[in-house]
């Protein structure tokens, strides 16, 4: 989907949240080799950069610098009745950004300046902290064979981090196509009501 | 036997926490207690006359509680944990420990704008970090197959 943004000075590090290597396998196999893939068996990236979904993107610059904190990859926000159309504008959207600093690096205009990007940085709180350090108990138990008490600490993340879906689908049940998508998640998703889950994509052009 | 997790460590020890405590204080499965050198192996931080020591930062043993902290050779590194706001989470039967990070540092480090670094494996198993890729433009996007 990124095939157009390849650059030598430009990279793309896609990284899988899935406690399950196989079941990350396919889908990387069939990808383009053009970006490197990573496996996150523990969802080290959702602690270390505070992220509870997936797709969720943040840019770096050439000195590891912070230039787009986190936010979606160009999804819209799924508690807001948008049509498909729109959605995929917004997608599309977002992937002519990427292209576009992939491109004009510090020129682009779809950079945030340093106060910006630091109010748009997501706030940890101490249960959020706390539902990473069980998670990544509950994963290591897992492994080990230990799935009941892992699943009894996983509903202890699941109550600390209640936003979290990156938590939650994990470690719920799948469905036989892979995907933890049953009544319980939709369930979840009607909870939200009409609140904001992602930060808006403060973006030119995005639609929404 | 006790293993000790941290974000990038998995430690089996032999001995376990077991170290001495007062009769009235709270259960031994409450508090992982670490030979000084097992602590600083598994966590870098050690004890100094200061306190207990990371580089430049230390953290004091509370007044006239040093028991509570450091008995002898051994180090209550849950009871600093708690003190420095740090999860330390644990199984009920405390044979597995996991010495996680707090919201602050997290913040502080979000906040600094630096990308925080990490190192994981490609699907052969080869170790990539985020440092690897100084001097590019990198777009760090998560996905997952559930």
């Amino acid at each position: 989907m990124f095939e157009r943004v390849k650059d030598e000075d430009f990279m793309i590090l896609s990284v899988a949240m899935d406690a399950d290597i196989e079941a990350a396998r396919p889908w990387i196999e069939e990808a383009s080799p053009d970006y490197i893939t990573l496996i996150d068996q523990n969802h080290l990236l959702s602690s270390l950069y505070n992220m509870f979904n997936v797709p969720q993107a943040v840019w770096i610059d050439e000195t590891g610098t912070i230039v787009r904190p986190v936010e979606t990859g160009g999804s819209l926000d799924i508690t807001q009745d948008y049509d498909q159309e729109t959605r995929a504008q917004a997608k599309l959207t977002y992937i002519n950004a990427v292209g576009d600093w992939a491109k004009d690096g510090s020129s682009s205009k779809f950079l945030f300046g340093r106060d910006e990007a630091k109010k748009r940085a997501p706030a940890m709180t101490n249960e959020i902290a706390l539902a990473h350090a069980k998670f990544q108990l509950g994963q290591y138990l897992r492994r080990s064979g230990r799935t009941e008490e892992a699943g009894a600490i996983f509903a202890e993340c699941c109550e600390l981090h209640p936003d979290s879906w990156n938590i939650y689908r994990e470690t719920a049940e799948r469905n036989e196509r892979g995907l933890a998508a049953g009544d319980e998640f939709w369930e979840k998703v009607r909870s939200l009501g009409e609140k904001q889950y992602y930060i808006t994509i403060d973006m030119e052009g995005m639609p929404g | 036997m006790v293993t000790v997790l941290t974000e990038t460590s998995a430690t089996e020890l032999k001995a376990g926490p077991g170290v001495p405590h007062s009769p009235d204080g709270p259960l031994p499965k409450d508090e992982l207690w670490l030979s000084a050198t097992d602590t600083a192996a598994i966590t870098g931080w050690s004890m100094k006359p200061e306190g207990f020591c990371k580089d430049d930062i230390c953290v004091p043993t509370p007044p006239g509680k040093a028991d509570r902290f450091v008995q002898g050779d051994s180090i209550n590194v849950s009871a600093f944990w708690e003190l420095m706001g740090k999860p330390a989470v644990r199984t009920a039967d405390a044979d597995v420990w996991l010495l996680g990070e707090g919201a602050g540092p997290r913040n502080d480090a979000l906040l600094s704008l630096q990308a925080p670094g990490f190192t994981l494996p490609d699907l052969d198993g080869n170790l990539h970090s985020l440092s690897d890729y100084r001097g590019k433009r990198v777009l760090l996007i998560t996905w997952a197959s559930w």
